[in-house]
């Protein structure tokens, strides 16, 4: 799925620029636990998550994510999104909860890339 | 002047940066700061005289493709001649007229060493299209347009991309290039206890090394994982936090993480899943969930940890790679594979 019919499924508002919106993403993954992410994530996921601390942009690039979505409205801090940016990860943050995100994506076709334990 | 019968349409100066916004800058926003005018100007700039005649103009727009040029009187830049008065001149049925008759006569100019952004903010707030560039002594050394500053943002968004290319490709190239009987590379990096602002940083080199050093994605990535995970167990759990070591060899690399306390009492527990030592604080940052080591050892082919408490603890990791996945140039290696498959038969 490209990331730009993502941003439309989670309405979501874009926190960082210079990528390319037709980034292909080949399934999601919901987690807040950055540990659960580094082990179950597969490659090219999209993540979506509440928690917003710098370490979700490094665990991210470490667990080759293509995108993050944080979800119920929050927003990381200035330094976390210049990280991004740094790193070309593009995050997004929605006002939907977890759960209504995840079932969004789930019904417009996104798989799953969260390998069960 | 006011009434040129041409509409050019609203303004559109929707990039009010606020001080909130201000910390979302891209890197094409950085290069609108980082390029100077003169980096991304048409140069030189076609120029015309005051006597000369629109129809004159007229020739030069079409066979030199512009829409604008400044007008120049012995060396001086005295106005600017755009296509809407070019268009004023051909309504009025008055194209023998001179230039001076139809110019623009006030002229905002550019100096060639100011960024690109400065240029920007005038196409933004004005119906202006192209701004004439101007040296330090105020002598025209060029035009630029809103088509060259993309022109120019492109080309160093490329530029930013072949250096990378380069840097992988030279790396990729060190260890063909150094004979010895065994090279390695070692990458060292101190890890301060408690700087969760830092938290990843080391194990961000240590990735985009690999990768530069021909690594697949897939190595990259399982070796990220370990050695992010063993980086914020130097921040969380150490007395004074640690060193990072990576000795990078093309057929394994081997990553080290050694720090003085306080040590692990029960390896066995603390391999267990879920068995967690973290305070809150940790937890609210995403990490301390007791899955750590057990994390690593799925990423690694061999993982080695030996602790004392109150001494510290070495915790290694090592991958092997296979003879397709080897590090540095992959072109010698698999043409000596295949003279050896040769040799051996």
């Amino acid at each position: 799925m490209e990331l730009e019919q993502i941003i439309q499924l989670v309405e979501g508002e874009v926190l960082t620029g210079g990528f390319d919106m037709s980034r292909q993403v080949k399934g999601g993954c919901g987690a807040d636990l950055m540990s659960d992410v580094l082990a179950y994530i597969g490659p090219g996921a999209l993540l979506l998550t509440g928690l917003c601390s710098a370490q979700v942009v490094r665990t991210a690039q470490m667990a080759d994510v293509a995108a993050i979505v944080f979800v119920r409205g929050k927003r990381p801090s200035l330094d976390t999104i210049a990280l991004a940016n740094q790193e070309r990860i593009p995050l997004i943050t929605s006002a939907h909860g977890m759960f209504e995100l995840c079932g969004r994506l789930h019904q417009a076709g996104l798989r799953s890339l969260e390998t069960p334990a | 002047m006011t009434q040129t019968g041409v509409n050019e349409g609203p303004i559109r100066a929707d990039r009010v940066i606020t001080d909130g916004a201000a910390g979302l800058i891209t890197r094409v926003e950085e290069l609108a700061y980082e390029l100077k005018i003169g980096e991304v100007m048409t140069s030189p700039a076609r120029t015309v005289t005051p006597d000369m005649r629109m129809s004159d103009v007229l020739a030069l727009f079409r066979d030199a493709k512009v829409s604008g040029a400044p007008v120049m009187a012995n060396g001086e830049l005295v106005g600017i001649v755009s296509i809407a008065d070019l268009i004023r001149a051909l309504q009025e049925n008055n194209t023998a007229a001179a230039v001076s008759e139809y110019m623009t006569m006030q002229v905002t100019t550019l100096e060639a060493s100011s960024p690109v952004i400065e240029a920007l903010k005038i196409f933004a707030a004005t119906k202006v299209g192209r701004l004439p560039v101007v040296d330090q002594a105020g002598r025209l050394v060029g035009i630029i347009t809103k088509g060259d500053i993309t022109r120019g943002v492109l080309r160093a968004l490329e530029y930013d991309y072949q250096e990378e290319e380069v840097r992988k490709y030279r790396a990729r190239h060190l260890f063909e290039d150094i004979v010895s009987d065994r090279t390695s590379l070692t990458l060292r990096y101190k890890i301060k206890q408690g700087d969760f602002a830092h938290g990843g940083n080391a194990s961000s080199h240590i990735k985009r090394a690999l990768v530069r050093l021909g690594a697949s994605p897939q190595i990259a990535r399982r070796c990220g994982i370990a050695i992010y995970e063993a980086e914020m167990n130097l921040i969380i759990h150490t007395t004074h936090g640690g060193t990072i070591r990576v000795e990078i060899e093309p057929h394994q690399i081997v990553m080290e993480t050694i720090d003085d306390g306080p040590g692990i009492e029960d390896i066995d527990l603390a391999m267990t899943p879920g068995y967690s030592t973290a305070p809150d604080s940790v937890r609210e940052l995403g990490f301390g969930a007791g899955m750590g080591l057990k994390n690593i050892q799925r990423c690694v082919d061999d993982m080695y940890l030996d602790s004392t408490v109150g001494r510290g603890t070495r915790l290694e990791m090592r991958i092997f790679l296979k003879p397709d996945e080897q590090l540095g140039d992959p072109n010698p290696s698999a043409e000596r594979a295949g003279r050896n498959g040769g040799a051996s038969q």
